[in-house]
């Protein structure tokens, strides 16, 4: 068993937990937070994408131990004080989603990347929509999305 | 997954210690290939000992016409370091265009290249740029360091703490990625060195990453895509998948050196844009 220690949504959590408890597992099952998504087994949907020290990573595919003393964001720490995040609200505007299920990785993801480019051109939006996959909407409203994130950043 | 102990391994020394007395554990840096192996049930270590935090696999470093970046140094960093950028721009391209963000935050160069993937993007850059990979026991060369898919000449406890570049006059680097995985269908570096111009095969090889020797001599008299456009790679030292056959991989490879050439040369071809990221 592995003790650990660290903030989650800016709350800190200290937990015993088998050595290879997956940083996602963690989350929904201990902490119930069921907003990270598990959509595949196999590392690449990016549904599960949260942040850990401000870098947008996949929590499926890190142990909850190498996260200890780390800061964790998931999808239910991202709006403030009652207010969505811009991500949040671009994507509910632009309703770049069918079924849901990739959201809140998406919503992460976008969350880091306007970050990064304050003003992403479309190519680096599809590029830094990579690691994750969505099977419903085409992807066009996603990126429409992310543009209008990084606008409402801006204001 | 198995059940496994995971230990944060305080010094190198201790991880060196721990991996040498057990064979069946395993180092953990970034884990974006160790973890979905796991989860796969693909492996069963007994121990991940973790040694992504070790002050001593981290920083990079310009001088004397060397490049020094540490084992534990995220693809996300080299790509976006100013010092990589300006040393070796192609290493850093190359390091923009690995996976996805998610797996660039948190995969090494140090894990990248002690896993010698068949179809990963650095072991290319280590063998162009005929760079040395120094583990806390000795400094490998990289004409030694690759034995084929997934095979090294790390030993047991041995651990990759940084690789030296030397500073080539000109690289590039151009692959053709898998369409979902951004794995190397084929890549294709060149480097213009002070021991002549290598060129370095990765995604494409029947036993990993390797040399192509035609294309070394083709272009040791003048970097040009004229030059790689003469040229055939043998089929048969190709491999083939579900996702390719050999003969269609050797075309791949030869389209691959051809626009990194032409990328040299200053001739930038159709493609070029989108193969760059």
């Amino acid at each position: 068993m592995a003790k650990i220690t660290l903030k989650v949504n800016g709350e800190q959590h200290s937990a015993e937990v088998e050595d290879r408890t997956l940083l996602a597992n963690f989350l929904r099952d201990e902490l119930k937070l069921t907003g990270t998504h598990v959509g595949c087994d196999t590392s690449q949907c990016g549904a599960c994408t949260v942040h850990v020290d401000g870098r947008a990573v996949k929590s499926c595919t890190m142990l909850v131990a190498q996260a200890e003393g780390c800061e964790v964001v998931t999808i239910e720490g991202l709006a403030k004080n009652g207010r969505l995040h811009p991500a949040q609200a671009a994507f509910t505007e632009c309703h770049a989603l069918q079924c849901g299920f990739c959201t809140p990785g998406m919503i992460m993801t976008t969350a880091a990347l306007i970050k990064d480019h304050p003003q992403p051109t479309d190519e680096q939006i599809v590029y830094g929509l990579e690691g994750n996959l969505c099977r419903c909407t085409g992807y066009l409203n996603i990126v429409k999305a992310v543009k209008r994130a990084a606008e409402l950043q801006g204001k | 997954m198995y059940a496994f102990q995971y230990h944060k391994a305080k010094s190198l020394n201790e991880a060196g210690d721990i991996l040498g007395k057990d064979e069946e554990a395993r180092p953990l840096s970034g884990g974006m290939t160790l973890i979905p192996t796991l989860k796969q049930r693909l492996a069963q270590p007994t121990q991940l000992v973790d040694i992504a935090g070790l002050a001593e696999l981290a920083g990079v470093e310009n001088k004397n016409g060397v490049l020094t970046i540490g084992a534990a140094t995220r693809h996300a960093d080299v790509a976006a370091s100013k010092v990589v950028q300006q040393a070796i721009p192609a290493l850093a391209c190359l390091a923009a265009g690995i996976g996805d963000p998610q797996v660039r935050n948190r995969g090494t160069l140090g894990g990248s290249v002690a896993n010698n993937d068949p179809a990963a993007d650095y072991p290319s850059a280590v063998l162009a740029l005929n760079a040395k990979v120094i583990t806390n026991r000795r400094e490998i060369a990289a004409d030694d360091y690759f034995q084929g898919m997934f095979t090294t000449a790390l030993e047991p406890g041995e651990l990759i703490v940084r690789i030296a570049f030397p500073l080539p006059k000109a690289a590039a680097y151009c692959k053709f990625p898998h369409p979902a995985s951004g794995y190397a269908m084929a890549g294709v570096f060149i480097a213009d060195t002070a021991q002549g111009v290598r060129v370095a095969v990765t995604g494409a090889g029947a036993s990993g990453v390797f040399r192509w020797a035609e294309a070394e001599k083709a272009l040791a008299k003048g970097i040009s895509a004229a030059a790689i456009e003469k040229l055939t790679l043998a089929a048969d030292d190709c491999n083939e998948d579900i996702h390719g056959t050999r003969e269609y991989r050797a075309q791949l490879v030869k389209v691959m050196a051809t626009r990194a050439a032409a990328a040299l040369s200053g001739k930038k071809l159709h493609g070029q844009d989108h193969i760059e990221g």
